[in-house]
């Protein structure tokens, strides 16, 4: 039977030149024989790992480029990290153009599987799953992808993160499409990051939903062109179980968007239901900073399109409650912190370049004003829909075709 | 080749007491790494304790902790040709350059001459191409070492300095990882052989290493202004520069904007300038649940609040740093690095 489908598997691949593939199955000395062909993989090859449990005792890591590895689905193949002694994730990938398929990770000590200056990264058709459900000592990232170009995230679960299921950081040109984020602190989290097209996912359960964030300090920073549509954003009332350093422990659970610093990103078209604090949270960065390129406003935001049911009933964040009873008892749709000015760090005033525009009306206002106005300095408004142009949205994040062609061929036989 | 070798070493053998074989350069240049080290003859003894003639043993100010592994250091250069001065960064080697580093555990660290058991030799190697790291795992007998890219764990055990038997899984690195530490921009490149870290005696005393170089040939110049990184256990020098240095040796090589690590924002060289950067007063960006109760790498003046300072204080993967390269605390670095950030001002 795995003798067949290698068989098929190789003449699948036989159009590839020279292009092997190597067969790895579970069993003893699984992290040697695993980590080898990791190693000696050559562009173009197939590290192909069978059905079963590979048991591993360390991180793994791949520096080929051009080397897919495939599973045989993301519940038939399992990388068991959970008696990892070492390392910080359980699949380290920095080379270009490789491709992850068709695998289970479970109980990794740190992240999943991550990416560091990959040109060309695709994670497909994955599963990465703490399994004794979320709690604050799993892992941080499922799927951590940073400083990177082209990264396809397609078909993926994540359960169970200590901090973002899904986590894309300082990259660019980024599809994470048709994946599945639940019971996460923070579902899909896009930060630092340019280009990234988010839609047709799932993020529920977890604290907070999908979120784009900006911070300073970081050697790409200026986050923008972000398009998040057509996404399921479902009861995030997870309690927040990050620890509390961690930037994502300040994402109050009930969360369904929130959007963090950044210019251009745009929210349509999704269903964000169920979620008991906002549905959309559009915020400055909320600490002080010093570092003198860096905006923390959202400016260039556009809501609109999107709907609504069953939100804002039960907000968590401080002074909530106390906002949503002043507004009627439930908070509206999209909530903005009205922060439109800031002091760059030893010098002048400055503003935003760019508005908040908000169809989805009825918009709450903060009425902040000024980066470090505490929120207890609130002056809640809501208004109709503020707006009724349009900001140009993004252009559509289009990968390389062979990144795409590459991602959706079939391995035969799994 | 190899049986060249072979022969040239019976023939040696069959003279009697003749000199000791030099290291063989042709198969150090040879792109196919050796399966034994001791093909190469870096050793005349062949047990990894006497280097061959050519090799200049070195040490470092501040070095890198690994388990508490003593660690022998030597550089070989094809004859005739010496190492370029370069302020920052390592020296420029040339092509042909092997760095040879043996990690060694005594059987008891209050006589870390005797009973040295040699675990593991790590090589760079400078080709055309660039440097090479590989990796020999030494046999139980020492009588080899074989190469291993795939990386292992070796159990040690040893009476450490206070007298207290350890146990620990010495962890040696795959490839992989050799270039993960190793890479700056992308190409892997040395860490220790800086100038300022080999700017002192030879095991602290002396003349500076730099000066004795150059005086046997092996390195073109030493300004007068070289720089001098100060020894991490210096009582006598200046806390923040012994911290730094001991932070710069231990964690720079990815904290560094061109590292492993850049994406974090933290750079930990000796002199870098930003307070942000350093640590202080920064916010963790992908520490995950490695942060803690923390809020920032560096909170001056409170350790207990410093992620930097609970990382080292840590042998949990996912939030032990370095990630690699250590299975068990370094209780005098963690010491050092508490003393610094306590003494911050707030």
């Amino acid at each position: 039977m795995l003798k067949t489908s290698l068989l098929l598997a190789a003449a699948a691949l036989a159009g590839a030149a020279d292009a092997r593939t190597i067969a790895v199955a579970a069993g003893a000395d699984a992290q040697e024989r695993l980590q080898s062909a990791l190693i000696e993989a050559q562009p173009g090859d197939v590290v192909k790992l069978a059905a079963g449990r590979f048991v591993l005792t360390g991180g793994l890591s791949l520096d080929v480029a051009g080397v897919t590895v495939a599973g045989a689905g993301p519940a038939a193949t399992v990388l068991d990290f959970t008696g990892q002694k070492g390392e910080g994730e359980g699949l380290l990938i920095t080379s270009n153009d490789v491709l992850i398929r068709d695998l289970g990770m479970e109980n990794p000590k740190g992240n999943g599987l991550k990416s560091k200056g990959a040109d060309g990264i695709s994670f497909v058709n994955l599963r990465v799953e703490w399994t004794g459900g979320p709690k604050a000592t799993n892992g941080a990232y499922g799927v951590y992808p940073v400083s990177s170009k082209h990264v396809l995230i397609d078909r993926v679960t994540v359960k169970g993160a200590s901090d973002a299921g899904i986590y894309v950081g300082q990259s660019d040109q980024i599809v994470v499409r048709n994946s599945r984020a639940e019971g996460n602190v923070a579902g899909i989290e896009i930060e630092n990051s340019y280009n990234a097209d988010v839609h047709d996912n799932v993020a529920t359960n977890n604290a907070g939903g999908i979120l784009v964030f900006d911070l300073p300090d970081l050697p790409q920073q200026g986050g923008h062109s972000v398009r998040l549509f057509r996404n399921q954003v479902i009861a995030n009332n997870h309690p927040n179980f990050a620890a509390p350093g961690n930037i994502v422990a300040g994402v109050p659970s009930g969360t369904g968007v929130m959007v963090m610093a950044n210019r251009n990103v745009h929210v349509t078209d999704n269903d964000i239901k169920d979620n008991a604090g906002n549905a959309v949270m559009l915020v400055a960065y909320t600490q002080a900073f010093t570092d003198k390129n860096y905006n923390p406003l959202p400016r260039s935001i556009a809501v609109r399109g999107n709907r609504y049911s069953g939100n804002g009933a039960k907000p968590a964040f401080a002074g909530g409650a106390e906002i949503a009873a002043a507004v009627g008892g439930t908070l509206p749709p999209v909530m903005w912190d009205g922060i439109t000015g800031f002091t760059v760090p030893g010098g002048s005033a400055a503003t935003a370049d760019g508005g908040i525009l908000v169809n989805d009306g009825p918009l709450l206002n903060l009425n902040l004003k000024t980066h470090g106005t505490p929120a207890s300095a609130a002056q809640p408004s809501v208004g109709a829909v503020m707006a009724t142009v349009t900001l140009p949205e993004p252009a559509a994040v289009v990968l390389p075709a062979a990144q795409e062609a590459r991602a959706a061929s079939k391995l035969a036989a799994r | 080749m190899r049986r060249l070798s072979f022969a040239a070493v019976t023939a040696l053998l069959a003279l009697g007491a003749a000199p000791a074989p030099l290291v063989d350069s042709a198969r150090l240049a040879d792109a196919m790494p050796a399966l034994k080290l001791s093909e190469y003859r870096f050793f005349a003894d062949g047990r990894g304790r006497v280097p061959a003639p050519g090799l200049t043993r070195y040490t470092l100010n501040t070095p890198l902790f690994s388990d508490y592994a003593e660690k022998l250091r030597y550089v070989w250069l094809p004859p005739g040709t010496k190492a370029t001065y370069t302020a920052k960064g390592v020296l420029d080697f040339p092509v042909g350059t092997a760095i040879v580093k043996s990690f060694a555990f005594p059987a008891d660290f209050r006589a870390p001459a005797k009973d040295l058991r040699i675990v593991e030799t790590r090589l760079l190697v400078r080709r055309a191409s660039g440097w090479v790291p590989l990796s020999y795992v030494w046999n139980a007998d020492g009588s080899d070492a074989e190469l291993k890219r795939t990386g292992a764990r070796i159990p040690v055990s040893f009476i450490d300095a206070a007298g207290q038997r350890r146990d620990l899984d010495y962890a040696v690195p795959n490839v992989n990882q050799c270039k993960q530490c190793h890479q700056q921009s992308g190409a892997v490149t040395p860490i220790g052989p800086t100038a300022g870290n080999l700017n002192g005696g030879l095991d602290g005393h002396g003349a500076s290493q730099l000066l004795a170089w150059a005086q046997a040939g092996r390195l073109d110049q030493v300004p007068a202004d070289a720089p001098r990184l100060a020894r991490w256990d210096d009582t006598a020098a200046p806390l923040a520069a012994r911290a730094r240095a001991y932070l710069d040796v231990n964690c720079g090589h990815c904290h560094s904007p061109a590292g492993f690590a850049s994406n974090s924002g933290l750079y930990l060289q000796h002199d870098e300038v930003s307070p942000a950067h350093q640590g202080i007063y920064k916010r963790p960006v992908a520490a995950g649940r490695a942060s803690g109760t923390a809020e920032f790498s560096i909170k001056p003046g409170d350790p207990d609040g410093s992620i930097l300072v609970s990382r080292m204080a840590s042998i949990e993967p996912g939030v032990m740093m370095p990630q690699f390269g250590r299975t068990v605390v370094h209780e005098e670095g963690l010491a050092l690095l508490r003393r610094y950030v306590a003494s911050l001002p707030q």
